[in-house]
């Protein structure tokens, strides 16, 4: 009982100091600084939504960059093509991201274990064939440019700002939702689908829910992208952007809250600063790939919680 | 007529290097239930080495085995070093492949450079042949023809050889197949090896037509995995049928609706995923 209200009070402290980093840092760094930090949190949401349904559920999607680049294209076309403000926008990207998310679940949710891999990899293809080829709607290979900002966060700080709140109220969101009963039933899943069948659940209609929070979400993830970065371009839907947001779970603690912001704050900070030091920066993203799942599958979040398992016992004994 | 001729043969073409690839995808999918998403990359791989090979030695045919053989024995490095430890960790599988995919991007960028480079078809494949008023590439048909052959090579070893039926009953249960006295591991070195080869080989076969340069390995992996999620993992027959249809149903797509040239690959893959998970010749699941 008192370990596990230190744990708790550890976990409380541990959240506040991020958080007064979060706030406190940008204003002593330079611009550049405060960019790579605004990634952090906008993937950090991404690998979020997607923890949901991998770590938190057992579901392994392969294609989480269909519903980010959903939410990311159709703000993008909202605001460049059609002028729409940003709210507008935002309205219309969680709409679509809603509607492409529960196709997709409709489909992938037929299969499970490695098929279900397979699906939501080629639901992926599908989405990123669309934004590569469609020319009049997507710009095609180019994309589309020039998405700006209103005025109010125009600068870079005010947008890192307004980022940080949404990823805050997502994080006390999914907080409380993977705390709550409905969190219990999703590990409940992840440990024993025929289990929880025999004790009564739906676990489809689970499943179809947990899809659903997760895409919208990433379609979220993409609308703030598109803001970030006023560009988007069908590298942002390929093969490549879901597989990091894998990594990014799987390399801070996939089934934790911390961990995908963790993977993804190291991710994003050594993808940025990876070509300072070499020109082999393809070779060391995949050697971390490599190392991941060899030495660490649970994760850095893993890593700590086997250390503190550790420590405890050498308390006791 | 003509048109239509030449479009279906351009498709059955495609068709061919597409069947190529996705058959060694489809062994290792069947038998190992890997996804390898390397496998494009091997592609790219082989077809540097063949090119090497080429320049070496101008001998076209040896720079296809010298392709598929390097191929084929990084793929066996790479099953017995790290694929077999994570047997049962799916997406751990996924994830590392992912990783060599980057490694080797990486390594091509190194050794060969970032410049596209096109590879010469040996000198009697290089004419244009002609039937009537339909005319085409000599290397395309050469390219069915291989494809044929190599289908047919295929399915001698795996129905009528003790080895290729140890793969099927492999693919069918490998916990039973060991149990039957099937040595597995053996097996899973083999199935990997000869996939890599077939990845390795197409490479070359395909550089002629496609040429080579980075960035391909992403573009004709999702023909391949198309082709095997339609016919169905681990099927010979679904193989052959499948990429056939990627080949055709591709080449129409850009021709009728270019705009939606991927769309109309992935679109009948989507549908026949929904009704029909396990493909269209796989078994059910």
């Amino acid at each position: 009982m008192r370990g596990e209200l230190l744990a708790t009070r550890g976990r409380v402290i541990a959240i506040a100091a991020v958080l007064a980093f979060a706030i406190v840092s940008p204003l002593f760094v330079d611009e550049f600084s405060v960019l790579v930090l605004n990634q952090c949190l906008i993937w950090g949401i991404l690998a979020l939504s997607l923890d949901l349904m991998l770590g938190y559920t057992g579901m392994a999607s392969l294609g989480h960059a269909a519903y980010f680049g959903t939410g990311a294209y159709a703000t993008a076309i909202m605001s460049a093509t059609y002028g729409a403000s940003f709210g507008e926008a935002f309205v219309v990207a969680i709409i679509a991201a809603a509607v492409v998310t529960a196709i997709c679940a409709l489909v992938a949710l037929r299969a499970s274990d490695v098929y279900f891999l397979m699906i939501t990899f080629a639901l992926a293809m599908l989405i990123w064939g669309l934004a590569y080829r469609w020319d009049s709607m997507t710009g095609g290979e180019n994309g589309i440019a020039g998405i700006d900002r209103p005025l109010f966060m125009e600068d870079t700080i005010t947008y890192y700002y307004f980022t940080l709140i949404v990823a805050a109220g997502v994080f006390l969101f999914f907080s409380v939702l993977v705390h709550s009963c409905f969190g219990k039933t999703m590990v409940g899943i992840r440990e024993s689908e025929s289990r929880m069948r025999a004790l009564g659940y739906n676990v489809w209609l689970h499943k179809f829910i947990i899809y659903m929070i997760s895409g919208l979400f990433s379609g979220l993830a993409g609308f703030l992208w598109v803001y970030y970065n006023s560009y988007v371009a069908p590298t942002d839907v390929e093969l490549v952007t879901s597989f990091n947001a894998l990594l990014m779970v799987s390399l801070g603690g996939p089934g934790t809250l911390a961990g995908p912001l963790l993977g993804s704050t190291i991710f994003v900070i050594l993808d940025n600063s990876v070509n300072m030091f070499t020109e082999r920066s393809l070779t060391v993203v995949g050697c971390i790939y490599i190392v991941v799942v060899l030495f660490a599958p649970e994760g850095i979040m893993g890593f700590i919680k086997q250390l503190r398992t550790k420590a405890q016992e050498a308390n006791n004994g | 007529m003509t048109f239509w001729l030449t479009q279906i043969f351009n498709g059955v073409s495609y068709g061919a290097i597409v069947f190529l690839l996705a058959m060694g995808l489809s062994l290792i999918f069947g038998v190992m239930k890997v996804i390898n998403v390397t496998h494009g990359t091997y592609f790219l791989v082989g077809a540097y080495f063949g090119l090497t090979t080429l320049k070496q030695t101008g001998n076209f045919f040896l720079a296809i085995l010298i392709g598929g053989i390097a191929i084929a024995i990084m793929g066996i490095v790479i099953e017995r070093v790290f694929l077999r430890r994570l047997q049962g960790n799916d997406l751990g599988q996924v994830l590392i492949t992912m990783g060599f995919v980057l490694v080797l991007q990486d390594a091509i960028l190194v050794i060969w450079g970032p410049d596209p480079v096109s590879m010469d078809a040996p000198k009697f494949l290089a004419s244009t042949g002609r039937i009537g008023g339909f005319s085409f590439p000599m290397y395309r048909l050469f390219l069915i023809v291989f494809a044929a052959v190599t289908a047919a090579a295929l399915w001698f070893f795996e129905s009528r050889t003790k080895i290729g039926s140890s793969v099927r009953a492999a693919v069918d249960d490998v916990e039973m197949a060991g149990g039957m006295g099937v040595n597995v591991p053996v097996v899973f070195s083999l199935v990997f090896g000869l996939g890599s080869f077939l990845a390795g080989m197409s490479g070359v076969l395909a550089a002629p037509w496609l040429g080579i340069q980075a960035g391909l390995d992403f573009e004709i992996l999702p023909f391949a995995f198309v082709a095997i999620i339609v016919g169905g993992m681990g099927s010979l027959k679904g193989a052959v049928v499948a990429s056939l249809l990627v080949g055709i149903i591709d080449n129409l797509g850009k021709t009728f609706f270019p705009e939606f040239a991927y769309f109309t690959l992935f679109l009948p893959m989507a549908v026949i995923l929904a009704i029909r998970p396990s493909g269209l010749f796989g078994r059910a699941m």
